[in-house]
């Protein structure tokens, strides 16, 4: 990464400049004072004037300031940072995906209508669900449209005493985000032990208020639910229902389904275990599949196949609704679509066989100097703890830094909450054992450093095109655009 | 590696998969291909599209054929940018940083607001999350939407807070713009916002200064969704003192993508910045003392606050905000200004052109920008069927949003619009 600051593109404005060329007017021309009202004008436009070479150039500047999954190994626990295919790309940039208007006639989009279809059937059978809308365009959104459709089902029978949703202490903070946004309480359940849901401290808690429960399997410990079936059997005994976060799919693809687990309705993170690029945060998607009951309370519009005919369906009185403008993020479908085709059944399995490989071979290496708080084979990753580099002055976050320092993205740090100095490592399938290895020597060298040296490791980075970034001052004078002071 | 873990095997770690839940078989998936044969089968898909290189488009309603210059692609094509993640580590992410703080930047400056965050998922969610943003400020549970607003957002944001006790109201429109008559007789101190489209769903442009003076003399916080090509010409809503401004980003060098990926625009006044939804990037500095940008005023958010949180958005567009900052960059204010006349003669050629011919009429007179509604003497799909059997992509029928508007059409007409295009789209009506 390059060390030379990059100015804001507006300090390179100079009058007249332009970064493309446009057409003169070809019509006859009529007076815009006249057609709008009186102070309709915009009169002042504060945007940069550049040249296409200047914004060729200053773009390329910051991208040479940017981490990625092309330069480095990136194993950031919860976040499924796998290589993205270079076909998903070029496929998604095919003028029949991209330049598709969503309100043209049906009949004109039979292709588009097609793949979607498809691919909610693939998701089905991946999900062992009944059903799919691919129309969340996040991981929190297809939460959000879970949870919306548990909340319906409870309404359609009346039962309007289930206020309440369960989540694990380990859960992602979006769970409870979520549910509070449907209009849900929280309650917390805790972990016990062996990093999994305290099944006690569940029974004491399910009862004829609770909506549902929310959770994460493999956990966000990189744990397997070992209970998870036992665990669904008491929630739907207490007549709520189980929604799996499908965060962490990519551990168990043609291994084990949440639908066989006995889960009512999950989502998935298409920019996670479906190998579509994050975009530096977006855009993802976040499809949900649900078992048969629950299927008439999802988003619509609804794809349906009439022989060879696709069409949307508005029709479906007991649906939550739309959730997105249109049809959700399509072009990210097409990637997802593209990937599926090209793993197959088996390529699914050696995925999450590979993740599983990856993330233990790691941790047996790591675990003796960094220790893991449940000691027992994880799945496609796994949190290890800091505590005891704490006490030597180098907490988890100055190793994630130190880390950039050896030209790897850091793990997820202090999450889950519930393991002190948490140091999250996913490290994917598409990595080499060269690669995991050189990560591996990487973090042993931390750790002697650690001992050697503790207060240089918790200055780092230093390799990096800024050092540590003053994030107390970032919130207490909030700075969030070029104009003002 | 078996051997380092201490495992005999990989079906070994999986074993704490109880037998129950494990699956006993292959997954029920086609085969898998070689990239050629799934290049072969995804451009067969894609041909039994119709896109908008072989169909003249006039149809617009929240999904807009502008041009997109070259450097936009060439930019978010740079895998440094598409195969990041969220900047956790600002130290290694700086490039992502900045480009969001220059995203926000600019869309400040577009709509004259104060505060930007870094992009929400599409106009839709982006209205829903202004209304919640309005109703936790002002502690009040109705909101007034116009029926003026693209019914798909109409529809989004009613599902969106359909579980925090917030009543939609619904503000009819008047001679195509929000009846400010109708809408100040709903107006009380229960009222925790107003919400209307610039320029609205039927293009006509929305007394904004009117509109907000009657939300705010109730208290009321003034939502505005914008079309951004407009803000090239128009006054922008921040002239006019609103509280919050979202909108469809999608003009800004995105694809129209069958609808998505899409861009949420998301500005308010600095007053209200910690209770914005989403990400946001702030500019500070490195121990060094260097100019350094970061994620901040993180204590709204999801991973920190769990359920007391601004909103459970984390993943969001960023991809789709650079594509808008690298097209905003390309045009600049020259550009824009360019790029938005360019539209509004050509809209206003094509409608006076349509109105000029026997059986079509404006439905009103009233000042529009790029869309407007023309009401014909025959049904507006047979009209459409006529269009596209002839490569044209005609205008929305209303009829089937609004019962009261049967043979009435939405027409879009942009830059890309010629006038040999246009004047044969009129001959064919």
């Amino acid at each position: 990464m390059k060390q030379r600051q990059e100015p804001l593109i507006f300090d390179l404005s100079r009058e007249g400049r332009m970064g493309t060329t446009l057409p003169e007017v070809d019509v006859p021309e009529i007076s815009i004072e006249n057609a709008l009202p009186e102070g309709g004008i915009r009169k002042d436009l504060p945007l940069p004037s550049v040249s296409e070479l200047d914004v060729i150039r200053h773009f390329t500047h910051l991208s040479e300031r940017q981490i990625s999954v092309d330069s480095s190994f990136y194993p950031l626990g919860s976040c499924t940072m796998k290589y993205n295919p270079r076909v998903n790309e070029r496929i998604s940039r095919l003028p029949g995906f991209t330049s598709v208007h969503p309100l043209q006639p049906e009949e004109t989009v039979q292709g588009a209508l097609t793949l979607m279809y498809e691919l909610e059937r693939y998701l089905a059978e991946i999900a062992g669900m009944d059903a799919v809308s691919l129309q969340p365009v996040a991981g929190a959104q297809g939460e959000l449209a879970g949870m919306m459709v548990v909340r319906a089902y409870h309404q359609s029978r009346e039962d309007d005493a289930r206020t309440t949703v369960l989540v694990p202490d380990s859960s992602h903070g979006t769970n409870p985000a979520t549910a509070a946004r449907v209009g849900f309480q929280i309650a917390k359940i805790p972990s016990n032990e062996r990093g999994t849901v305290d099944i006690d401290a569940l029974k004491g808690m399910l009862g004829p208020n609770i909506a549902g429960l929310m959770l994460t399997n493999p956990n966000t410990l990189g744990l397997f639910e070992t209970d998870v079936v036992k665990i669904c059997e008491m929630v739907h005994d207490a007549g709520a229902l189980l929604y799996c976060d499908g965060a962490n799919m990519n551990a168990i693809l043609g291994k084990a389904r949440p639908g066989d687990m006995c889960f009512d309705v999950m989502h998935f993170n298409l920019h996670k275990t479906f190998s579509t690029p994050h975009g530096g945060g977006g855009p993802g998607a976040g499809p949900i599949a649900v078992k048969d009951f629950l299927k008439p309370f999802l988003p619509v519009p609804v794809i349906e196949k009439d022989g060879n005919r696709y069409w949307l369906n508005y029709d479906k009185p007991q649906s939550i609704g739309r959730l997105h403008s249109f049809y959700g993020n399509f072009l990210v479908m097409v990637k997802a679509f593209a990937y599926i085709r090209m793993l197959g059944a088996e390529g699914m399995r050696e995925v999450s066989e590979n993740a599983v490989l990856n993330a233990n071979y790691i941790m047996s290496k790591l675990k003796d100097i960094y220790p893991v708080p449940y000691d027992r084979y994880c799945m496609h990753e796994f949190v290890a703890t800091a505590k005891e580099h704490k006490k030597r002055g180098v907490k988890a976050l100055d190793i994630a830094k130190r880390l950039l320092d050896m030209g790897f993205h850091a793990p997820t740090v202090y999450f889950p909450l519930i393991v002190e100095e948490a140091l999250m490592i996913e490290p994917t399938e598409t990595e080499s054992k060269e690669t995991l290895d050189a990560f591996i020597q990487a973090m042993i060298e931390i750790d002697r450093e650690s001992r050697e040296d503790p207060d240089m490791v918790a200055h780092a980075p230093y390799n990096t095109p800024i050092t540590r970034v003053d994030e107390v001052g970032a919130a207490r004078k909030p700075k969030l655009t070029c104009f003002g002071e | 590696m078996l051997q380092s873990i201490g495992a005999p095997s990989v079906d070994t770690l999986f074993e704490q998969i109880p037998a129950e839940a494990r699956l006993d078989r292959n997954l029920r998936l086609p085969p898998g291909l070689a990239e050629q044969d799934v290049v072969s089968l995804l451009e067969g898909m894609a041909a039994r599209n119709k896109h908008l290189g072989e169909l003249t488009c006039f149809l617009g309603a929240g999904a807009y054929d502008h041009f997109i210059p070259s450097v936009v692609d060439a930019v978010i094509s740079r895998s440094e940018f598409f195969t990041a993640y969220t900047p956790y580590q600002p130290e290694a992410s700086q490039g992502v940083l900045q480009s969001i703080f220059e995203y926000q930047s600019m869309v400040a400056a577009l709509t004259q607001m104060e505060v930007s965050n870094a992009s929400l998922y599409d106009a839709g969610t982006a209205l829903g999350e202004a209304i919640i943003m309005a109703h936790t400020t002002t502690k009040r549970n109705t909101v007034l939407v116009s029926r003026a607003i693209h019914p798909h957002y109409m529809q989004v944001l009613s599902s969106y807070v359909s579980g925090l006790g917030i009543k939609i109201g619904k503000a009819d429109y008047a001679d195509g713009v929000t009846n400010l008559t109708a809408m100040r007789e709903h107006l009380d101190e229960s009222v925790a916002a107003v919400v209307v489209q610039y320029p609205n769903f039927f293009g006509g442009i929305e007394p904004l200064e009117a509109l907000t003076e009657a939300a705010h003399a109730v208290g009321a916080f003034m939502i505005v969704c914008v079309d951004p090509i407009a803000l090239g010409l128009l006054t922008p809503p921040g002239a006019y003192d609103v509280d919050i401004v979202v909108g469809e980003g999608q003009p800004l060098g995105i694809p129209v993508g069958f609808g998505g990926p899409f861009l949420g625009l998301f500005a308010c006044k600095q007053e209200h910045m910690w209770k914005m939804p989403g990400r946001v990037v702030g500019a500070t500095t490195d121990s060094e003392g260097r100019t350094a940008y970061t994620l901040t005023l993180q204590t709204r958010e999801q991973h920190i606050r769990r359920e007391k949180a601004t909103s459970n958005i984390c993943t969001n567009q960023a991809l789709m905000a650079l594509a808008a900052t690298v097209y905003l960059s390309a045009l600049g204010k020259d550009g824009l200004r360019h790029v938005a006349e360019l539209t509004f003669q050509k809209a206003h050629y094509a409608q006076q052109q349509i109105c000029g011919k026997a059986g079509y009429s404006a439905a009103w007179n009233v000042p529009f920008f790029k869309e407007f509604v023309i009401r014909s003497d025959k049904p507006v799909d047979q009209v459409n069927q006529r269009l596209l059997d002839n490569g044209i992509l005609g205008g929305l029928n209303l009829g089937k949003y609004y019962p009261e508007l049967e043979n009435h059409m939405l027409l879009c007409v942009t830059e890309r619009r010629t006038k040999e295009e246009i004047d044969r789209l009129v001959e064919l009506l």
